[in-house]
């Protein structure tokens, strides 16, 4: 297990670095980054004077090289727009991203997991079509529009919740459902084929013949053992989630960590942009990294791939 | 056996029907694969027939004629579903997003299909140090963000239809990556590749002629789950300003502009997002019923 754990580890880093390395060459993409940042109407002058105040002027490597250094330290350089460090800019924008995330994750699971296994108990009646229905339909949905009609029904229509900000809990309900209708059919899906697997195996059968009552041979014993793959792919949709939230965060102007992403690459703000990434790809991989130590130590099976 | 003919009853009855006929009858008895297909075939033909199909020129401007509504709203014929805030016609706007929706999902999904192929089965086929490679690559561009990382480049390069396509392109070949991976790894100790390259076969022949025809049907799945997963993300990126760029009939740009007369007017982002929506999911339907007629046991 320990072993598992440190080869993982050492994957999960090896990753992170290359992830980091894509992240800032990005600002390389444009040719010239200073000419990109002093903007169109800047003169031969400029362009010289920002590439040597930014240090453009030295190699590549050289630059990512002092980047990475003061990234390991947490210093993400200073915003381009608002003169502050990325660091602390960041810092301060995750805390809605990461609750959008969590309510997000707990939403999708909530009704997922429920309708999943309701489904897996009585194949092709009304309650799985319906969970067939909501998922095909979940994943053909625009979010920026499933937004828009929320808010023109719940916001405009009803007047029942607030169309944007982040004040009160009220403002998460509508982006919570959003984003968690994107990461539901998913988990959905894994949870019904794990289920109907599960309840066709010999245990279960072994379980119903010594008598174990209905409820205890679904969730004691079907459950259970069904809801592990479902905890590893929750861990991974966070991820992916966290790096979707900049769509919904734009449409209910939830002032987290995706919109500052949104309003930095309008502003041509390159540091904010590319810690912004790296941040991004670093809960993923956390994540990801967590669910399969998860599922190794579950799953001991799952330890030798 | 090729000079038998197919047609005659006394074969037919000894044989049952061919595989061929097998297959046609699962396609059409399955409700959604054919939904899928008859909308997306729909659509595709108002893409390439949109200069005969679009009542008016998509782009040309009318303030006059600015905001009317569309017919069920109480508007006129003369625009169907009303015109938008330069006063465009709704419905020539529509028909040309669908060539804009179509072309950048089938041209991503092809490049990165590429990709994802080449990647997959060299790292299925080959194996050892090329498999560790490439599931390498695969965890790294499944830790980019997509949406972020196809934000900041198209807005490093500048918004445009082309660099959409190659971004979106360069980005989503992960999952077919995994699919072909995993079908190569399958095929690949059967007899009859064992055989062709025992014959002497060169390894670009054994994997065009003896792997490729046996993973081409979960390969087309991942096509059409790709090609929906592209213009989803094109919709979007147009959405936040970073797509499409303006004049370009694009439906995540009708959506974007609608956003702000969504108050009064909800039919100008209600129409495009369901028309997305639509596409979308018929390219979904048509994926997961290919995949369960010519593959059923990959069902989940």
């Amino acid at each position: 297990m320990l072993q598992f754990i440190l080869k993982r580890l050492m994957l999960a880093a090896i990753v992170a670095l290359t992830v980091s390395f894509i992240s800032f060459s990005l600002m390389f993409l444009s040719g010239d980054p200073a000419a990109a940042l002093a903007g169109e109407t800047a003169s031969g002058e400029d362009i010289e004077a920002i590439r040597t105040l930014y240090g453009f002027d030295r190699p590549m490597l050289v630059q990512y090289w002092e980047w990475l250094g003061s990234a390991l330290t947490g210093d993400l350089g200073q915003s381009y727009y608002f003169k502050l460090p990325v660091a602390s800019l960041i810092a301060d924008r995750l805390g809605v991203t990461m609750t959008l995330g969590l309510c997000g994750i707990t939403f999708a699971l909530l009704t997922a997991v429920p309708l999943g296994v309701a489904a897996a108990i009585r194949p092709n009646s009304f309650i799985d079509r319906l969970s067939l229905f909501m998922s095909v339909a979940g994943q053909a949905m625009p979010s920026f529009w499933f937004g828009l009609i929320l808010i023109v029904v719940f916001s405009i229509k009803f007047g029942m919740l607030p169309p944007s900000g982040a004040s009160t809990w009220k403002h998460f309900i509508m982006p919570t459902i959003v984003l968690g209708y994107y990461a539901m059919p998913a988990i959905m899906r894994l949870t019904r084929a794990g289920m109907l697997d599960v309840l066709s195996s010999d245990y279960i059968r072994t379980a119903r013949a010594k008598g174990a009552s209905e409820v205890r041979v679904l969730f004691k014993h079907g459950l259970r053992n069904a809801i592990i793959p479902v905890v590893s792919l929750a861990a991974v949709q966070m991820g992916f989630m966290l790096g979707g939230s900049i769509v919904v965060e734009s449409i209910f102007a939830l002032h987290g960590a995706g919109f500052l992403a949104w309003e930095s690459i309008g502003r041509n703000d390159l540091p904010t942009v590319q810690a912004l990434i790296l941040v991004f790809a670093m809960f993923y991989i956390v994540f990801t990294f967590l669910a399969d130590v998860l599922n190794a130590w579950l799953d001991p099976r799952m330890r030798s791939s | 056996m090729t000079d038998m003919n197919a047609n005659d009853p006394l074969l037919q009855e000894v044989s049952g029907p061919s595989p061929r006929q097998i297959l046609f009858r699962r396609v059409v008895t399955h409700n959604g694969l054919m939904f899928g297909l008859v909308v997306v075939a729909l659509l595709a033909l108002v893409a390439i027939f949109a200069p005969l199909l679009a009542p008016h020129d998509p782009y040309s401007q009318n303030l006059l004629m600015r905001m009317k509504p569309p017919v069920f709203l109480g508007g006129t014929w003369e625009y169907p579903l009303g015109t938008d805030h330069l006063g465009r016609d709704y419905l020539s706007r529509l028909i040309y997003g669908a060539r804009v929706s179509l072309m950048i999902g089938a041209i991503a999904a092809l490049i990165s299909g590429l990709i994802g192929t080449a990647l997959g089965v060299s790292a299925g086929y080959f194996g050892g140090r090329v498999d560790a490679a490439v599931t390498f690559l695969i965890n790294v561009r499944l830790a980019l963000p997509v949406v972020l990382v196809a934000l900041a480049v198209v807005a490093v390069m500048g918004g445009s239809l082309e660099i959409v396509i190659m971004v979106l392109g360069l980005l989503l070949w992960d999952r077919f990556a995994v699919v072909m991976r995993s079908s190569t790894l399958q095929i690949r100790r059967r007899e009859y590749v064992a055989a062709a390259q025992a014959i002497g076969a060169s390894t670009p022949r054994v994997i065009l002629s003896e792997i490729m025809p046996n993973i081409v049907n979960n390969l087309i799945v991942v096509v059409t789950l790709e090609m929906a997963h592209a213009i989803l993300l094109e919709a979007a990126l147009s959405f936040l300003g970073v797509g499409v760029q303006p004049p370009t009939p694009s439906w995540g740009l009708m959506v974007s502009e609608g956003k702000k007369m969504m108050l009064f007017d909800a039919w100008l982002v209600l129409i495009p997002g369901a028309v997305l929506f639509v596409l979308v999911l018929a390219i979904n339907l048509m994926g997961d019923g290919l995949r369960d007629v010519t593959a059923p046991e990959n069902r989940s």
